[in-house]
């Protein structure tokens, strides 16, 4: 065996570049799968480990205001482990570095004994002496974007009163990994903070000595938590509580599992991808080599070599290059880990990473790529066996080539004839030709689905900001008020429109399937905040009945004229029977639409509001912000545009990351497609060149002669790669769509050509790459050897 | 006295294999006349294919000078030794060369779309007696047919030289003869310059000259005084 060693080293000795080609595209599968699947369990592992050090809650409810001594209750609720009572107050602050109000959610820190459920991770200072009104530790994220240091001042207007606060720590918390301010649906550190105080001092300010406005409860490891929710609501409904939800509707948490799906859609689909192509290249390469091998395995055979020891031979080819492509992969992939995982650990405010390694991966990994390899040999190796040794010392017999079409249409005529030459090769070996065709078109496909993450976002940007959410700003309220208070805003210096919005906390239910969502009263004719449907046409509110979000209405099992079941939390928590009037197009969370009068009498008061939106004269916007920022009644105001800015470029790195590692890798295969069958072809037509060479064709000549055949097919490929592409696309936004967050199937036109861009370019440059071997042809020794 | 379509003056060829020389062509000085028929006979080994490829544009010698006509070849770059090729030399091969996925029409085809006055595939075909199968592939074709392609495919651009290095090598006697029939025919009819390389002694007979080679080197010349018809032949 070992001469046969030897011969499979020199072999791939000389045929490396090819090798490598092929064991890149492997690496590929092996990088993506490591990369995808490492960076989830790594931030898995590090949120896990963050939620259970800081004692990460796993039930929270807000209540208006109920007696401390009712936390000896629920903590004997069963399933109960530990419940923390605390305040939770939003308030408006005014920020010297920002001439719109800025929105702070103040929660307390208990004094003594110390906070024991979510756990503030102190990233510098410290937390506020006993009963220091004016210390404050701010959420890490909000004191980088204001520039906010220890001893940093700001003022706040608490329960109506301005009072100035100073920072004396910074933190992160495993509740707030993704911050959103009230109304708002993108998180924006500029304009909404998290600020810590102690206890007794935002107790004074909004007298709730001896009282809690909000509770988390930790639960036992084997509770249930539906029956743990439902007995703390009973708990609560007699002080104001409004329904109480677990982790998974926490905002901070949701959109924190919204960003791994990205992760795990990746982990689904490219090392599929790759492994497919790699099967179709290790099939085309083998099959190459053993036929090149013909004569040498007829006269191993001939020597008494079994069939056996022979194909193992070949098998080793295919061997080495799963060898070399899960090092190659798995290095690579360990590195881009790191890096998508420190990309995401700083997205999702982690205070530290914990990267997992995991030597499972690469033993998965490589085993995945040598089934692929394996897979990829059998037709070779079948040929190997099949071969009689007496038939494998002749030559092969010539190949037989057909008109492509009947002689009679005479169409053959009428190209040139290396025109015909290149049409009868792709003719002639129609699953080569349909195989590199796939390769193309899944190279192109990877790229536009990257490209969709950017084309979808965008989409979803400009129909929430430009089409449905056109107001400037919005005045949130920290108590609902009369109707009137939108005239006086609309008063207010800058204002030119003012609409009404009332928010009211329901669970909304069909049969068992239930959700906690808000209800949003608006004019039945809304134009600031305006109600579309799936074709972006506004809608108007129907007089009587509700309207849903359509994934909601999914969720729910129910269509439009059926009737849901509405638990008002607020008020006199009724539950109502309600008809589903309209079914409405958004992409943050679900929610329920009705009428502001409809409303108003399902909550049998006076029509009332929570927030106003406006529309601003820009020249006076200032003075309009400056008067809003000393109004007590008002808890906050959001700036959809400001927010807007901000989340573009907190996301733009993102994206461009993902959209490079996606790019990266669909060259990769676009190259080693090219590279790889150009290589096969070079090797086939050797003879055939060289003659053309002879006959007086110039080196040019050749290689266009050549390279036609696989520019052809890489742009047959290219419909097919944009089909494939949308068809992945669709693929993501399903596994990517949820109650955070979902986006329409959006791709530019400009992503289809971009895509197709970059996979041409691939291939040219594997084109320039065999350019240098076919100048190198040997005319003399090819045509002196037979075939 | 005809004018030389090649003169060779001192052509020398020394290859490097390993750690030896190996001299290939030795001080070889040579003139070839127009419309000539020359057979090139000798050993493996002995030089006939190195000076055929030089002259073919296919090689470059070590020292030496080779002129065609009044251009010298051992002057001219890569390009321009394509472009020489493209004009004035046809080649025929011992295995045809012949592009498998082209019909006989196409094949010959391949070589008039890129020459610069050459007579139409079927005139080329008809010279070697192939017209009724110029629409058939290679693979069904036999040995013969496959060569008379190759050599109509050479002619096919009205060359000025016919390059044959063994081009009935692979063949049956009764098919090499037709090959060198139709050889024969190209050279009478269109003038062309033909150089035979052959194993076979008995082809010498139909040659104007004959050059005989050992160890690089031309050992003995023979002209013949009339070229026996390929009736004659037989091996």
């Amino acid at each position: 065996m070992r001469a046969l060693d030897l011969k499979l080293f020199r072999d791939l000795t000389r045929l490396w570049a090819q090798a490598l080609a092929i064991s890149l595209v492997i690496a590929g599968a092996v990088a993506t799968l490591v990369l995808a699947v490492g960076s989830i369990r790594s931030l898995v592992e590090t949120r896990d480990a963050y939620y259970e050090r800081n004692q990460f809650a796993d039930v929270f409810a807000q209540v208006k205001r109920a007696p401390k001594k009712l936390l000896e209750q629920i903590e004997e609720i069963p399933g109960v482990a530990t419940a923390e009572a605390r305040i939770v107050k939003l308030a408006l602050l005014d920020m010297p570095d920002s001439r719109e109000p800025v929105t702070g959610q103040f929660i307390s820190l208990p004094d003594e004994p110390e906070q024991h459920l979510n756990r503030i991770y102190l990233r510098s200072g410290r937390t506020p002496e006993l009963g220091r009104a004016e210390e404050v530790v701010v959420y890490d994220g909000f004191a980088v974007a204001h520039d906010l240091g220890l001893g940093s001042r700001f003022s706040a207007i608490l329960n109506g009163r301005k009072q100035e606060l100073i920072v004396v720590g910074t933190a992160l918390s495993p509740e707030f990994i993704y911050t959103i301010g009230p109304g708002e649906t993108i998180t924006d550190n500029r304009r909404f903070g998290i600020i810590w105080m102690s206890e007794k001092a935002l107790a004074n300010v909004y007298n709730l000595d001896g009282a809690f406005s909000s509770v988390t409860v930790k639960l036992l490891r084997d509770a249930s938590e539906s029956e743990v929710i439902k007995r703390l609501d009973g708990l609560l409904d007699p002080y104001g509580g409004q329904a109480a939800y677990g982790r998974k509707d926490l905002p901070s948490h949701a959109w924190g599992e919204h960003g791994l799906d990205m992760l795990r859609n990746m982990s689904r689909t490219l090392p599929a991808i790759f492994l497919v192509v790699a099967i179709f290249l290790i099939n085309q390469w083998l099959n190459r080599i053993v036929t090149l091998d013909r004569e040498q395995i007829g006269l191993l055979k001939a020597l008494g070599y079994r069939n056996i020891s022979i194909a193992a031979h070949y098998l080793k080819f295919v061997l080495v290059l799963v060898a070399i492509g899960t090092v190659i992969g798995g290095i690579a992939g360990t590195w881009l880990g790191a890096y998508v995982t420190g990309m995401y650990g700083r997205l999702l405010n982690l205070p530290f990473l914990i990267f997992i390694r995991s030597p499972d991966l690469y033993v998965l990994g490589g085993a995945l790529s040598l089934v692929a390899g394996i897979a990829g040999a059998v037709r070779a190796l079948r040929a190997v066996t099949t071969l009689p040794p007496a038939v494998a010392m002749q030559p092969p017999a010539p190949q037989r080539f057909r008109h492509v079409l009947p002689a009679a249409l005479a169409i053959d005529r009428l190209a040139s004839q290396r025109t015909m030459m290149m049409l009868r090769n792709v003719s002639h070996h129609p699953v080569r030709a349909v195989f590199t065709m796939l390769g193309m078109a899944l190279a192109t496909a990877i790229i536009i689905v990257s490209q969709f993450l950017i084309d979808t976002t965008e989409d979803l940007i400009n129909v929430t900001y430009f089409i449905s959410e056109r107001q400037a700003a919005s005045v949130s309220f920290a108590e609902k008020r009369p109707l009137n208070v939108v005239n006086q805003i609309a008063r207010l210096p800058g204002v030119l429109t003012a609409e009404p919005y009332r928010e009211l906390p329901v669970r909304i239910r069909n049969g068992s399937v239930e959700r906690r969502i808000l209800i949003s009263g608006r004019p039945r004719d809304a134009d600031l905040r305006r109600i579309i449907n799936a074709d972006l046409h506004a809608v108007t509110l129907p007089k009587n009945g509700i309207a849903i979000s359509a994934w909601l209405a999914g969720i729910l099992g129910v269509h439009v004229g059926d009737f849901v079941e509405v638990d008002l939390l607020e008020g006199q928590r009724r539950t109502e029977s309600l008809p589903v009037a309209v079914l409405i197009e958004d992409f943050f969370g679900i929610q329920g639409m009705m009428d502001l009068e409809s409303l108003a009498r399902l909550m049998r008061e006076a029509p009332t509001v929570t927030s106003v939106s406006v529309m601003l004269d820009d020249d006076k916007s200032d003075l309009f912000y400056r008067t809003v920022k000393s109004m007590p009644a008002v808890s906050g105001v959001g700036v959809q545009r400001l927010s807007l800015v901000n989340y573009r470029t907190l996301l733009a790195p993102i994206e461009t990351s993902m959209a490079t590692i996606y790019s990266g890798f669909a060259a990769l295969i676009a190259f080693g497609v090219v590279y790889s069958s150009s290589r096969i072809l070079l090797s086939e037509r050797a003879r055939e060149l060289a003659s053309l060479r002879v006959l007086g064709f110039g080196r040019g000549e050749v290689l266009v002669i050549l390279l036609m055949e696989l520019g052809l097919l890489t742009l047959l490929a290219q419909p097919f790669g944009w089909g494939a592409g949308y068809l992945l696309a669709w693929f993501m936004r399903f596994n990517l769509a949820g109650e955070v967050m979902r986006g329409r199937l959006i791709i530019e036109h400009s992503s289809y050509a971009f895509a197709s861009g970059i996979v041409l370019a691939a291939a040219v440059i594997s084109a320039l790459v065999v350019r240098n071997r076919v100048n190198q042809l040997d005319l003399v020794a090819v045509l002196k050897t037979r075939d | 006295m005809t004018s030389s379509v090649f003169t060779a003056n001192a052509l020398t060829k020394t290859y490097i294999s390993g750690e030896m020389q190996v001299h290939a062509l030795t001080n070889v000085d040579l003139e070839i006349a127009e419309k000539e028929v020359v057979v090139l006979l000798g050993p493996s080994g002995s030089g006939k294919t190195t000076l055929l490829n030089i002259m073919g544009g296919l090689d470059h010698p070590t020292s030496g000078r080779l002129f065609f006509r009044d251009l010298e070849l051992t002057r001219l770059d890569d390009r321009e030794l394509t472009s020489y090729r493209r004009q004035h030399v046809g080649f025929v091969f011992q295995f045809y060369n012949l592009v498998p996925s082209l019909t006989a029409y196409e094949n010959v085809a391949l070589v008039t779309e890129i020459a610069d006055r050459p007579m139409r595939p079927d005139e080329a075909l008809s010279l070697v007696g192939l017209e009724a199968r110029m629409h058939n592939f290679p693979a069904q074709l036999s040995g013969g047919e496959q060569q008379r392609v190759a050599i109509a495919r050479a002619i096919a651009k009205r060359p000025a030289v016919l390059l044959c290095d063994e081009p009935t090598g692979a063949l049956d006697s009764k098919t090499g003869i037709r090959v060198i029939e139709a050889l024969l025919g190209v050279n009478r009819q269109l003038g062309t310059t033909t150089l035979i390389i052959t194993h076979n002694a008995s082809i010498q007979t139909v040659a104007d000259r004959v050059l005989f080679f050992t160890d690089g080197r031309i050992s003995s010349e023979r002209r013949n005084e009339k070229r026996a018809a390929t009736a004659e032949l037989a091996w």
